[in-house]
């Protein structure tokens, strides 16, 4: 596959996904030319390849104009070092620290060399990714010295929030500098949810991954297992029947509405309209009701399995379900047409937490948040997996990149995932749902990708000789959002955050891995 | 004189005992506005008990002047309590202190409550405390203004004259007065920490005002303080209705109007209250920067109330 003015040999791994290894010194050119043709850093992760008889390994997944490029190069087991990408890609660099807590692999010269997950929770010398962890040891309770980046002047104050909050939300530390209400700066700090997700993979069969996969960050059930799926099929070679891939992009567009409707009214709440928030909230949990009389949960649970998935969908589901996507569509309508004309709503919304096209094409913001700032990417249009590519996904973009924008994208994709919905209801195949998987071979190794309702969802999985999970990298969008989150709020005033981050409502689980 | 005494004993305890009522009142009506099930009227109560039954937590670098703010606050709002005439006009204590002195007492319970907020050094009280000054250094002249209005009608700054006035002699239209209440109405609502100004059922602590200020305090403390606001939304409604709707509320010595007073009271309260649900649940909260823009308002408003007096009606 060519990228720029060089062939790179990549080859194909699945439908939009290429493969392929080189030097660790290559990985610079590489980034380089995806660059120059428009293309973003999606994720970055290392391995623990000694008892393959290697090294360490350091992976990168690189959207390209031909699809997802997922390179790889192999780094000496003593003192491994890659080339830092954060200069030419700038969300690599919590990819990049959290790489090294985990598995000791520096990325040379980089510029920030802070700890990300470790927050003291085990020796600094020792990485618990590697295989020859030794989980016996005592858990240390040192402290990091986590220097934040400060800002001087006169009448400049720090304020700290977090990492626990007055709700009960998610644990991570916001540090503002502020002038009288106005921030300066914003510097995140999390980690706080770090609970050796990936360790936990190593040695899982394969069905039991799936469950794991899909646990990564509970509101992307579906898109994680799916991906996971995906990625295990493709290292099998196993075909999934046609059935239930379709079934598992129903599930997706599920899911997909539910959170849409959930933040809405979340945005609604953090103005102060409880009604907003009480009436897409009603919708939300309607939605979940019928989904677990369905499928048995209300957030599809373990509903997608490898090879195929575990619930059917009966003749009279399929009408309930149509029934209550025209319910949803014209309810959102006539909240949105109350949201459109509240005049102190879209002051609130309206020029709130700007992040520009050209800021968000350098620091690779991506998904939901993303095509709000004019970064038009959408797997399900662009590159299209199975049975997308029979669907013809239209995408949703704004150029403000405000939270009026994300809150414009959440509603255009509610309805374009309705209309889904019953496009996928009305052709859906008939036919087995799941066919079991080819036994493996040899190590083998496979990609999923998905576009979940945040962004796309990454799981690289290599499975051993004995069949048994070697190595899995579940990517959040979270990763290359939360630090747009930053940029974001620059210039707003302090009672506005909460709105700024529910309007990309990012995960924190996802990241912390 | 001594049945004096003991209408104006009855009427602040029934103020004291009766705020939280009010309280539960307006959630209640929110709450089948935004098209919930609502929690009972007596939930305030509830809360008032659970808390005074925990064990206070207090941060260890905490001045006196933290334990000792709590009281003083409800002290005050008791007090502004006591002076507002609710059915009966012209009680013992109303010449204690005339409406200026009125919007003195509110403003010393902020100022406890400001200082306590700052007295434990964390980022929320300061930030809760700033913004606390930042409404009512605004809310204040307007609130002047709207009492100035009614003074110049009833020739008088004592409340009980102004109610006399407006009550019990004969009946007529001063137009200023409608400006006047609108006004009343806005910084009632910023100085009681109500959308749109504040939210006061907001977790988001970067977003609070009032709340932010409390976010220390625990068990009978804020007990306390949960009374003491549900005391001033109870005085700031009693006001509103000695100003501008004082019809009903008992002339002096009349006894027998007492149980007819009461009555129009609580018919007013329920109305007031559900009306302060009903346009908050309309209104979405303005960005902090545009509370000036409202408590401003409200201020000319006031003036041109003012203003129309003389033009109109001397």
């Amino acid at each position: 596959m060519k990228i720029g003015e060089h062939d790179w040999h990549l080859e194909p791994l699945g439908k939009h996904i290429w493969r392929g290894r080189m030097e660790a010194g290559q990985l610079l050119a590489l980034s380089r030319e995806v660059k120059e043709e428009g293309g973003q850093l999606i994720a970055l992760w290392g391995s623990d390849d000694r008892h393959l008889a290697g090294g360490f390994g350091i992976h990168a997944a690189l959207l390209t104009s031909s699809g997802l490029a997922w390179v790889s190069s192999a780094l000496a087991a003593n003192a491994p070092a890659y080339p830092d990408l954060a200069h030419i890609f700038p969300q690599a660099d919590r990819m990049q620290r959290a790489t090294f807590d985990l598995l000791g692999i520096t990325a040379s010269d980089a510029v920030d060399d802070r700890k990300w997950l470790r927050h003291g929770a085990w020796p600094a010398n020792v990485f618990p990714l590697r295989k020859d962890f030794d989980a016996s040891l005592p858990a240390t309770h040192d402290t990091d010295a986590y220097p934040f980046i400060r800002v001087e002047g006169d009448g400049v104050h720090e304020i700290a929030v977090g990492p626990i909050h007055a709700g009960t939300i998610e644990p991570g530390h916001f540090r503002f500098s502020v002038i009288g209400e106005r921030v300066l700066r914003l510097e995140q700090r999390q980690g706080y949810t770090h609970k050796g997700t990936e360790k936990r993979f190593e040695g899982m069969d394969l069905a039991t991954g799936a469950k794991l996969a899909g646990r990564v960050s509970g509101d992307t059930h579906s898109a994680y297992a799916w991906a996971y799926c995906m990625a295990v099929e493709t290292a099998t070679a196993s075909a999934v029947p046609e059935r239930a891939v379709w079934l598992r992009a129903l599930f997706l567009e599920i899911e997909r509405i539910a959170n849409h409707l959930g933040d809405l009214g979340y945005l609604g709440n953090d103005v102060a309209l409880s009604f907003g928030f009480m009436q897409f909230w009603r919708l939300k949990e309607n939605w979940l009701r019928l989904t677990a009389k369905l499928f048995g949960h209300r957030y599809l649970f373990d509903c997608i399995v490898p090879g195929g998935v575990a619930m059917d969908l009966s003749d009279s589901g399929r009408a309930k379900l149509a029934l209550e996507a025209n319910r949803i569509e014209t309810e959102v309508r006539s909240l949105k047409a109350i949201y459109d004309e509240h005049a102190t709503l879209q002051d609130r919304f309206a020029n709130t937490g700007v992040c520009k096209p050209d800021l968000a094409a350098r620091l690779g913001l991506t998904g939901l948040a993303g095509r709000a700032s004019a970064q038009a990417w959408d797997a399900r249009a662009q590159f299209p997996q199975a049975p997308y590519d029979q669907l013809d996904v239209s995408m949703s973009t704004q150029r403000r990149g405000d939270v009026l924008a994300r809150a414009e994208v959440r509603f255009t994709e509610i309805n374009e995932s309705l209309r889904l919905i019953r496009d996928l209801l009305a052709r859906l195949p008939a036919g087995d749902i799941h066919t079991p998987l080819k036994p493996v071979q040899d190590v083998c190794e496979g990609l999923g990708w998905v576009e979940g309702w945040r962004g796309e969802v990454l799981v690289a999985v290599r499975i051993g000789a004995d069949g048994r999970l070697d190595r899995v990298h579940p990517h959040d969008p979270s990763w290359q959002n939360w630090p747009l989150l930053e940029v974001g709020q620059l210039g707003n005033i302090v009672p506005d955050f909460p709105l700024i981050n529910k309007s990309f409502n990012l995960s924190y689980s996802g990241p912390d891995l | 004189m001594s049945t004096g005494i003991l209408l104006q004993l009855a009427q602040t305890l029934l103020a004291i005992l009766l705020a939280p009522l009010l309280m539960g009142w307006v959630n209640q009506c929110r709450a089948w506005l935004q098209g919930r099930s609502a929690p009972p009227i007596t939930q305030p109560y509830r809360t008032l008990k659970k808390l005074f039954h925990k064990d206070a937590v207090i941060a260890h670098n905490a001045s006196p002047l933290f334990r000792f703010a709590p009281y003083m606050i409800f002290a005050c709002m008791a007090l502004a309590a006591g002076i507002v005439p609710t059915i009966a006009n012209d009680l013992p204590f109303s010449p204690a202190a005339d409406v200026i002195a009125l919007v003195g007492i509110f403003a010393l319970a902020r100022v406890f409550l400001a200082l306590a907020a700052m007295d434990i050094g964390t980022a929320f009280g300061s930030l809760g405390a700033r913004r606390e000054m930042l409404v009512s250094f605004l809310a204040e002249p307007a609130l002047l203004m709207v009492f100035f209005t009614a003074s110049f009608i009833a020739q008088s700054t004592e409340l009980p004259v102004i109610v006399a006035t407006l009550a019990h002699r004969e009946f007529a239209i001063y137009p200023s007065i409608t400006f006047a209440a609108v006004a009343f109405w806005m910084i009632s609502v910023a100085e009681n920490a109500r959308i749109p100004v504040d939210n006061p059922g907001t977790h988001l602590e970067l977003t609070m005002i009032h709340e932010a200020m409390i976010l220390e305090y625990s068990a009978r403390h804020l007990a306390l303080i949960e009374w003491a606001v549900a005391l001033k939304l109870f005085t700031y409604s009693a006001l509103g209705i000695a100003l501008f709707v004082p019809w009903g509320i008992a002339a002096q010595g009349d006894l027998a109007a007492l149980p007819l007073a009461l009555l129009a009271m609580v018919a007013k309260l329920l109305l007031g209250g559900a009306a302060l649900a009903f346009l908050e649940t309309i209104s979405a909260k303005l960005r902090l920067f545009r509370a000036p823009e409202f408590l401003g308002t409200a201020f000319l408003l006031a003036v041109l109330g003012m203003l129309i007096h003389f033009l109109l009606e001397v």
